[in-house]
């Protein structure tokens, strides 16, 4: 057990009613990283960044520094994009930062523009954001009035604009070349990598970084308090804090912002602090991990540790930070197709391995559920799932030019894997015809009376 | 209506101002059109092609890839509710079709009155807070059916209407860069490297 007392970094100011505002956060601290980063030049902020080893908080948990020294040198003009489409389901952190401590998040891509070099700066907010964009504008326009941003912040020959940009509704902007192209004005499809890799050919084809939010909200604690306090929280392999999305069938379900690499997923589901335990105290089933791409675990899972490497070598992901507890009340396939619908609905259409198979694979979970699977359907999810990612090994293996189709195959693999006989039992079930009768309340009708 | 009024002409000007390329303002431009007029109309589109130098159909193009732009009048407030799987475990299906019985229509269309559209939707960043929905993207957290009957009485009386704007306006607070305090846009090709970046590299050749 390892419920650790390491005090907040990026939630700090959550107990604040009033942390969104540029005054309470001056007052508790705010802006002093950008100071100390303008007392640096930008290769000491970007060594200062490696130091702390701060991995990327999306979902792939590339090491910030080290992507930020992808930038082919000597090419101008550099951008940097801050990826807040925060869609993947279960996944609920950079809201809550959007909307409770947006000044943190305007420092830190301030910190990370003046490290790169960035000419501009883009904050891509997801559309359904409603407020968090209202509070991130309130942010910037009361940062620029007060010389943070701007034409030379805070005296310095440092200078940038910050522009507030809003989607409108796609989940597939949250991969980077996607968010790039819809940032462009156009269609979220992603872009072929190579050779659109972000840090050479991004925005306006030039170099560019795709940060998230979570990532850049650390930036500022990282410069005021250095790498090096940095380092003492948190794993080797994953230095820090991480927050984490605890929902579905626990008691206190919440956004909890632990050390890194040190808790475990039972700490997370079962301390009092965090989760609570499973409502009613029923029996687990299984959580997913990491978001809605990664393979389901189960109870003998509970006491690996929240770090990367761990988690991938037991074969999933702590990806985007949204761990998602399912009791054993739970239908394992409904839950499958569930998650698989969302991909089905979310595919951009360029793949056709994506396109073809995502929904292809809904609508066999659909007509399992609804009584009228065959008898090969269970294989047949599998085939197609195989088809979209040969082998369903972990890391998966990709056919199209992003993870979205593959992302629809773990859920699938995790049920029909540790569950199959929930599939078998909807498929050798007889058929039942329901008759709506009034509003949606039906009335079930066996076949034989229904003289089917 | 449906082409921009003066006022928001100046807003979509000041919007396009802010962007190295126009056509990255194409989103921005789409929400001030809905925002307009409830939803994006045709003449909408046209003169947002006009204004950033592209053909209606590649405004179009972008327009339908978003779920949120609707290229229909929709109810005056859109309810979406959420069921994918964190609300699915808690019951969100069962709030929608909730939802469904008291407005009498399928997810997926509007009141007759043009009062409500009900929407399935996928999620919403609200996981812990299950079942959620939004109405016109502003939130509403753990909803039972006594709630979410309220919401609609609420909604219906137009006792909601400080925190819940009609359906087209997302945002209510704008981004305005002071003209003094702005640092230009980065146009890709006119730039050279940063200030900040050579005055570092001098010093530090300078030390060396």
């Amino acid at each position: 057990m390892a419920v650790t007392d390491a005090r907040p970094i990026v939630t700090r100011r959550f107990g604040l009613d009033d942390g969104h505002t540029l005054e309470r956060y001056v007052a508790t601290g705010g802006y002093e990283g950008l100071k100390a980063a303008l007392g640096k030049t930008p290769d000491q902020v970007q060594e200062e960044v490696k130091a702390a080893s701060l991995l990327g908080r999306g979902g792939a948990g590339f090491p910030a520094g080290v992507k930020w020294g992808f930038c082919p040198p000597g090419v101008w003009s550099r951008y940097l994009v801050v990826n807040g489409d925060e869609s993947e389901p279960g996944t609920y952190k950079d809201r809550l930062l959007m909307e409770r401590d947006p000044h943190q998040l305007i420092e830190g891509v301030l910190i990370a523009s003046y490290a790169i070099g960035a000419a501009q700066a883009f904050l891509y907010i997801r559309g359904e954001m409603a407020l968090a964009q209202e509070r991130v504008a309130q942010a910037l326009n009361e940062a620029y009035e007060a010389g943070y941003i701007g034409k030379n912040i805070l005296g310095s020959d440092y200078s940038i604009d910050v522009v507030l940009h809003w989607g409108a509704g796609a989940y597939i902007v949250g991969e980077e070349t996607a968010l790039i192209e819809s940032l462009e004005g156009n269609r979220g499809m992603p872009r072929l990598k190579p050779p659109y890799f972000p840090a050479a050919k991004g925005l306006y084809m030039q170099p560019t970084v795709v940060n998230n939010v979570e990532t850049l909200s650390n930036l500022p604690w990282i410069l005021a308090n250095g790498a090096t306090q940095f380092g003492e929280l948190g794993a080797e392999s994953a230095r820090g804090t991480r927050m984490f999305a605890v929902s579905g069938h626990v008691k206190n379900p919440g956004v909890y912002e632990v050390e890194f690499g040190v808790t475990t997923f039972r700490d997370l589901i079962y301390a009092p602090v965090y989760g609570g335990g499973i409502r009613g105290d029923r029996k687990l089933k299984a959580f997913i991990p990491g978001g809605a791409s990664a393979p389901w675990f189960y109870e003998e899972h509970l006491d690996l540790p929240l770090e990367p490497g761990a988690v991938g070598q037991a074969g999933s992901m702590l990806g985007s930070g949204a761990v998602v507890v399912m009791d054993e009340t739970t239908d394992a396939v409904k839950a499958a197709w569930r998650l698989v619908r969302f991909f089905a609905r979310e595919s951009c259409g360029k793949c056709t391995p994506c396109r073809e198979g995502t929904s292809w694979l809904e609508k066999i979970l659909r007509r399992i559920l609804d009584g009228q699977g065959r008898p090969e359907d269970v294989d047949l999810l599998m085939d197609v799932s195989d088809n979209i990612s040969p082998g369903l090994s972990w890391p998966p293996r990709q056919t199209t030019i992003c993870p979205l189709g593959q992302s629809a195959t773990p859920p699938i693999a995790s049920a029909v894997y540790r569950f199959r006989e929930e599939f078998e039992r909807y498929i050798g079930a007889p058929v039942e015809v329901t008759v709506p009768v009034k509003g949606r309340t039906y009335i079930p009708v066996t076949a034989e009376a229904a003289g089917v | 209506m449906a082409r921009f009024s003066e006022a928001n002409l100046k807003t979509a000007t000041e919007i396009i101002s802010r962007y190295p390329r126009p056509k990255s303002a194409l989103i921005p431009l789409l929400h001030l059109a809905q925002e307009q007029d409830g939803y994006v109309a045709e003449d909408a589109m046209e003169h947002i092609a006009e204004l950033v130098g592209v053909t209606p159909a590649e405004v179009l193009g972008t327009c339908s890839f978003y779920e949120m732009f609707k290229r229909e009048p929709v109810g005056k407030y859109l309810i979406n509710v959420c069921t994918n799987i964190s609300c699915m475990l808690l019951g969100g299906e069962e709030l929608l079709h909730h939802l469904e019985d008291r407005l009498g229509i399928k997810a997926g269309s509007t009141t007759p009155d043009g009062m409500f559209t009900l929407e399935d939707v996928e999620c919403i960043a609200a996981c812990t807070e299950a079942p959620c929905l939004q109405v016109n993207y502003r939130y509403q957290y753990k909803v039972t059916p006594e709630d979410a009957d309220q919401l609609l009485e609420d909604l219906r009386a137009g006792r909601r209407a400080h925190e819940v704007p009609e359906h087209g306006t997302l945002a209510r607070v704008r981004q305005h860069i002071p003209a003094d305090r702005r640092a230009g846009n980065a146009i890709p090709g006119q730039c050279e490297e940063p200030v900040w970046i050579t005055r570092a590299a001098a010093s530090e050749g300078g030390e060396a």
